[in-house]
């Protein structure tokens, strides 16, 4: 019963994403909603963590199985980007590496700094 | 092959975790950062698909009970983020800064790559939302008048190319902070990116979860503002 009990906070809450998604004008999915909505249920402790943790944790694993479906897909839209492959490759290649490599170097720049000010206090 | 597999709802299913098997003990075995699980899966069921001229409706039968969960498992990543509060409290300006230049410079380089590369404009607008999860991707391009589907298949290999090069970029510049970590991963490759986030460490997927939203939210308010100055 643990599971099906686990399964029903998360799927209610994820429900009333969709329904905020259909309410509020703003372009944010209802899996962001729900996520937002999920973290401050937590925080004010109305869902225990308990009440949902080995199917959270569950479906955190199994994630990158889910993205195999929407993968397979970019065969069906093939014929949209084939006009300009390599441009639409490149282009998608360097910004993924180059943002990734900033964002990391830009962060740990800021957390190095406040822990080495923090140190000669 | 595709007469007798139209009406079978679990061919797709069984084909989407075999693959998946089979990615993982290929990584088992060689271990290179390269032969990442999920690119392998996606790759053995298109040759699959192709090889016996299956169509995609046929295999996607299946395939989308997989693809459901998505929502469900994507609200999850607040149980992370909920179980990180206290460096989640102690680093917001890393946050804040660091998903902002990825931000930036995700929008900047999409531009100049489409500069340099002269492609057309439907095709660099479609591509400025890249990084970001394929909800709000999809959002923000109906309304730059991109084309879903280049977005979608844009953020997709996006996200598969950030979990795969994660750790050679995290190697090659030293980054080792694991907040640093799990920012870059959310930030340039959204969710794909964030379960590698999550399988570096929790504090890695926490921070990789607060991006997608961090970031989510910033591009959607820099993308269209910057495409009616520059176009």
């Amino acid at each position: 019963m643990k599971y099906v009990f686990q399964m029903m906070i998360i799927g209610g809450i994820t429900f009333v994403g969709e329904l905020l998604h259909v309410w509020l004008p703003l372009p944010v999915p209802a899996s962001v909603y729900g996520m937002m909505l999920l973290f401050l249920c937590l925080c004010l402790k109305i869902i225990k963590e308990e009440q949902i943790r080995e199917t959270a944790d569950f479906l955190l694993l199994i994630m990158p199985v889910l993205f195999i479906g929407p993968g397979v897909g970019i065969i069906d839209n093939y014929t949209s980007i084939s006009d300009a492959i390599l441009p639409f490759i490149i282009t998608v290649f360097v910004t993924t590496v180059i943002v990734m490599a900033v964002t990391g170097l830009v962060a740990q720049a800021i957390i190095r700094r406040t822990k080495g000010g923090k140190a000669h206090e | 092959m595709n007469e007798w597999l139209q009406d079978s709802v679990f061919f797709g299913l069984f084909l989407s975790l075999f693959a998946y098997w089979i990615g993982v003990k290929i990584k088992a075995r060689f271990k290179w950062t390269i032969l990442n699980p999920l690119l392998i899966a996606i790759v053995l069921c298109v040759i699959c698909l192709v090889a016996g001229d299956i169509s995609y409706e046929t295999f996607d039968q299946g395939a989308q009970y997989l693809s459901y969960l998505l929502t469900p498992a994507t609200v999850c990543l607040a149980l992370p983020m909920y179980r990180q509060m206290k460096v989640l409290k102690e680093n917001w300006l890393p946050v804040l800064v660091g998903v902002l230049s990825g931000c930036a410079v995700t929008l900047g380089l999409v531009l100049a790559c489409g500069w340099f590369l002269k492609m057309e404009q439907t095709l660099t607008v479609s591509l400025l939302p890249k990084s970001i999860t394929t909800a709000i991707a999809i959002g923000v391009t109906e309304e730059l008048n991109g084309i879903s589907a280049v977005t979608v298949a844009a953020v997709i290999i996006t996200g598969i190319m950030g979990a795969v090069t994660a750790g050679g970029v995290f190697r090659l510049f030293r980054i080792e902070e694991p907040v640093a970590q799990g920012l870059a991963c959310g930030t340039a490759a959204h969710a794909i990116g964030t379960t590698k986030a999550l399988e570096l460490g929790e504090i890695q997927g926490a921070m990789s979860s607060l991006a997608i939203v961090a970031s989510g939210l910033v591009t959607v308010f820099a993308a269209p503002a910057l495409a009616s100055w520059i176009f």
